[in-house]
């Protein structure tokens, strides 16, 4: 946490609302996300119990399994999500458009990529274990002798599943979104990143503050006395108490935790005796376990919405759609993995792509500092206070030239500033040029005295002899500077994989992965 | 810990905190391990050392603690020990051989002693017996390559001069008298990887048995055997997991407890956790004990809930967590923190003054270098909001044109 989002914390914290953490929406929310609402069964690995799916608010699908220990409905239940996900996923294939690559050849795009939304952290980690539990399935009609085949289309959305979790580790993509992830990125509240994962009380804190609190509630000797301030200061925490524990007469939740995993007290009060009851082929007991899933998973799928919402009111970013190009460019790749028939995600990454992955997310994560700040004075203003970004007044402009043997324009521009940069001469500074939103370059050129910064400014001219009209602020302009790039480029490329050196391991193993065998273990 | 009288003492004090009538809480690994987790924590260091019993003393102060296992992962994990244990161990032993490059002789013979025995002491007496024997097969010449697992044994060690009772999962013993803990946990271990924060516990648990081990005697391996199903499967599968660093962590915390008696010594005559007491009484006793609340307590502590509304209605910063402490330096309170950021005392009437007026006003007279960051930090972030035409936060008016709603509430103080 940065010092600028811990002193949002406090303020929250005091007041009892949550305080905005951003001025802009930095992430890209589709029209109409898909929201997977997952549950799991308590101590099992990938056994899932049910879900509430769909792009509708007002009418999810509820799909249930009614004995998760019973590898048949497990798999009847992941036919049902294939059938809900797969078209949604599949769906914008076939729409394309055709851009020039860097390399000058033309390739195509998708001009949309669909996008998944679940609760929580731990709702994007479900998304990648039902991904890893399918993916290697084998069906009837891809190995006709193997014992209990997947059905038909599980493995297949195990591979997309798959892309879009390993997709949610790149910094700043928005393919697989978590409601949790996307409100603490745009608001603090006042309690600690640890209870902001849980959903409910997160909206707590957001919705005391929208809460009209009028002054006068403030007014009593209570609030006054403590030295808080008044309108209710706890406002927040209490509604966040409130969805943390709050029990109905029969000790169940009042706020079911947005899952994975099941409030425990669920589980042996109600979910474990109508098991029982379908496992002793009592009529009705299947019905009755969608209904119990549905009360636990429809409080999440309406908080998912609303959060949905919130986000949504906020006014996007300016460089948020080139983001977005970068998850069309990776739905894209994916898709065409597919055509060409490739085989499922391995298990682990070979060395080569795993040091590519990391770098690329290096990249991204360097690149989604630099434009969040650009697209956002609050943001800007953290890395202001870091000493990475200055602004201010600019109150001299000297011309110059550089030295060579065609002399260039290198004006140096003395700006007066509050903020205290990590600045040495020499060091390089960008800026946005007003008017087309180009990076200007410069470097600083000396320290004249406390609270100045001259910059020489090297790029962003033109070409001409004399700087380009409007690419030299005057003296008067408000200027700010970062002594970060805007567009950060990622390091040397990598080896091909067959030539991995020794030190990792070698070329990889060739042939394509064995497929899960199911054993008799499968059945729980 | 060896002084008999003070010992006693010591248990007859703990013995009076946790109300005579209870017997006391007996202290497993968890509790062993969280402590160490949270060693400056007095408030549970004492009430664990007490045995009193913090989830019914966090039921009477009103804040009960959420935790609960569900049945399903409790059958889950009692069918895959049964499963582990299956066959004599010969498995269990076959995966810790394979999980730690054991290159000696194929196993002759595994060995797995009735350690069943009428409560904690004399399960821990047949636990040491069980030991011995195997010792005494290990110095053998001709004893063959017979390992021994101890299943569910008991393990005795001294905790702030009282002694524990440990129930390990197993320990195998091997030809040579080499002892290692086993854990059998229900998380899976997918694709030669399984959860750093379980696998941490669980190691940091198996830590406080392999001291327990120790103190034994004899042989203790470095590493723990972690069991837990691959993959999607009930099949068991091994790791090996290093626990030097965690048991050097465990001796010394464990080591601090025995602090345990000051603790003690500080909490005034007549006070009592006994939960029969009315609630205001044990808030009031447990008051007297001081905590350090952190977010991480939510997942380890039964009182957290209750220590942490005590922090919030404190205004103590941790309660946003840990981190903030380090960049807060000395500002401990919310109060203190919005003081220092707007440059007013807490609570007064700061109507037209703004952070830039106080600020220039007092400026000498701040050297605390956290204290300008937040000032600076203050200045940014209302400039900021005001850029994006965003309420100015509440606390205190903000420079510029504060909105109608930020005015009210300054004005309501």
């Amino acid at each position: 946490m940065t010092l600028l989002a811990t002193l949002a914390r406090v303020e929250a914290a005091a007041s009892g609302r949550a305080q905005p953490l951003a001025t802009v929406r930095h992430r890209h929310l589709a029209e109409h996300p898909m929201v997977f609402v997952p549950l799991t069964t308590a101590g099992e690995a990938g056994a899932p119990l049910g879900a509430l799916v769909g792009t509708d608010p007002a009418a999810p699908t509820l799909l249930t399994v009614p004995q998760p220990r019973d590898r048949d409905l497990r798999f009847r239940f992941l036919a049902e999500l294939a059938d809900v996900l797969l078209p949604h996923l599949e769906s914008a294939q076939d729409a394309v458009e055709t851009v020039p690559r860097r390399s000058g050849e033309a390739a195509e795009r998708c001009v949309d990529a669909p996008q998944l939304v679940v609760p929580n952290a731990g709702g994007v980690a479900f998304v990648r274990l039902l991904g890893r539990s399918m993916r290697f399935r084998r069906t009837a009609e891809e190995d006709p002798d193997a014992p209990h085949p997947a059905p038909a289309r599980v493995p297949l959305l195990g591979r997309w599943l798959t892309h879009y979790g390993e997709r949610a580790r790149v910094p700043g993509s928005a393919l697989l979104l978590s409601a949790t992830e996307l409100l603490t990125r745009h608001w603090a509240t006042g309690q600690s990143p640890l209870e902001d994962q849980h959903l409910g009380a997160l909206l707590a804190w957001l919705r005391a503050a929208e809460a009209d609190v009028p002054g006068r509630d403030g007014g009593d000797g209570r609030d006054g006395g403590d030295g808080r301030d008044g309108g209710g200061g706890a406002a927040g925490a209490r509604a966040a108490l409130r969805a943390e524990t709050e029990r109905d007469a029969e000790g169940l939740l009042r706020t079911p935790p947005a899952g994975p995993a099941t409030d425990p007290a669920f589980d042996n009060q109600r979910l474990a005796p109508a098991v029982a009851r379908y496992d002793a082929g009592v009529f009705g007991a299947e019905a009755e376990i969608r209904t119990l899933l549905a009360t636990q998973l429809r409080p999440t799928w309406d908080a998912v919405w609303e959060a949905l919402e919130r986000v949504r009111a906020l006014p996007p970013g300016e460089r948020v759609a080139a983001r977005w190009e970068g998850d069309r460019w990776s739905y894209t790749a994916h898709r065409d993995r597919l055509r060409a028939g490739e085989p499922p995600q391995p298990r682990r990454d070979d060395a080569v792509t795993a040091a590519r992955k990391l770098a690329a997310r290096e990249r991204d994560q360097a690149r989604l500092s630099a434009q969040e700040a650009l697209d956002d004075p609050l943001v800007l203003a953290g890395r202001r206070l870091a000493g990475e970004a200055f602004a201010g007044e600019v109150t001299a402009v000297e011309e110059a030239y550089s030295t060579g043997r065609r002399p260039m324009p290198r004006p140096l521009v003395t700006v007066r500033t509050g903020d205290e940069p990590q600045l040495a001469v020499g060091t390089k500074v960008y800026r946005v040029l007003p008017g087309d939103g180009r990076t200007q370059g410069g470097e600083c050129a000396a320290l004249p005295g406390p609270g100045l910064v001259t910059v020489r400014l090297t790029g962003g001219m033109g070409r001409g002899a004399q700087p380009a009209a409007g690419s030299v602020p005057v003296a008067g302009d408000t200027v700010c500077w970062t002594l970060f790039e805007h567009q950060p480029r990622g390091g040397p490329d990598l080896p091909d994989p067959e030539d991995t050196p020794w030190t990792h391991g070698g070329p990889p193993a060739g042939g394509p992965e064995e497929p899960d065998r199911a054993t008799g273990e499968d059945l729980l | 810990m060896n002084h008999r009288t003070p010992a006693a003492g010591l248990r007859r004090r703990l013995a009076e905190l946790r109300g005579p009538a209870h017997p006391p809480r007996p202290l497993d690994a968890r509790a062993l391990a969280a402590l160490a987790a949270n060693p400056g924590c007095r408030r549970r260091a004492l009430l664990d050392g007490a045995g009193v019993d913090k989830a019914a003393l966090a039921r009477a102060l009103g804040a009960p603690a959420p935790f609960g296992q569900s049945q399903f992962a409790f059958a889950r994990g009692h069918a895959f020990e049964a499963r582990v244990h299956a066959d004599g161990c010969a498995a269990l032993v076959g995966l810790l051989r394979a999980a730690t490059g054991d290159t000696g002789p194929e196993p002759t013979g595994v060995e797995v002693p009735d350690l069943t025995a009428d409560g904690p002491a004399g399960r821990a007496a047949r636990t040491r017996l069980a030991l011995a024997e195997a010792d005494d097969r290990a110095a053998r010449p001709d004893g063959g390559a017979v390992w021994t697992v101890l299943v569910h044994p008991m393990l005795a060690l001294p905790v702030a001069g009282s002694p524990v009772h440990l129930e390990p999962d197993a320990v195998a013993v091997a030809p040579d008298g080499t002892r290692t803990v086993v854990e059998v946990k229900s998380f899976p271990i997918l694709d030669g990887t399984a959860d750093p924060a379980k696998v941490g516990g669980a190691a940091r648990q198996a830590a406080v048995y392999a001291l327990a081990l120790e103190e034994s005697g004899g042989p203790v391996a470095d590493a723990l055997l972690l069991v837990c199903p691959k993959d999607f499967s009930n099949l068991p599968t091994a790791a090996a997991v290093d626990l030097r660093r965690q048991r050097a962590a465990v001796r010394r915390q464990l080591a601090r407890l025995t602090g345990l008696a000051d603790i003690a010594a500080a909490v005034p005559e007549g006070v009592t956790f006994d939960v029969e007491r009315p609630g205001a009484e044990l808030a009031a006793a447990v008051a007297d004990v001081p905590a350090a609340y952190a977010p991480e307590c939510l997942a380890t502590c039964e009182l957290a809930f209750h220590c942490r509304e005590r922090a919030r209605s404190g205004g103590e910063v941790t309660v946003l967590g840990r981190a903030v402490r380090g960049e807060l330096g000395a500002l401990r309170t919310v109060d203190a923190v919005l003081a220092a950021a707007h440059g007013t005392a807490p609570g007064a009437g700061a109507e037209g003054g703004g952070p830039e007026d106080t600020g220039a006003e007092d400026a000498g007279a701040v050297p605390d270098p956290a204290v300008a960051a937040l000032r600076r930090a203050a200045r940014l972030r209302a400039e900021a909001l005001a850029q994006a035409g965003h309420a100015a936060p509440a606390p205190t008016p903000a420079p510029g044109a504060p909105p109608p709603r930020a005015a009210r509430d300054g004005g309501g103080r």
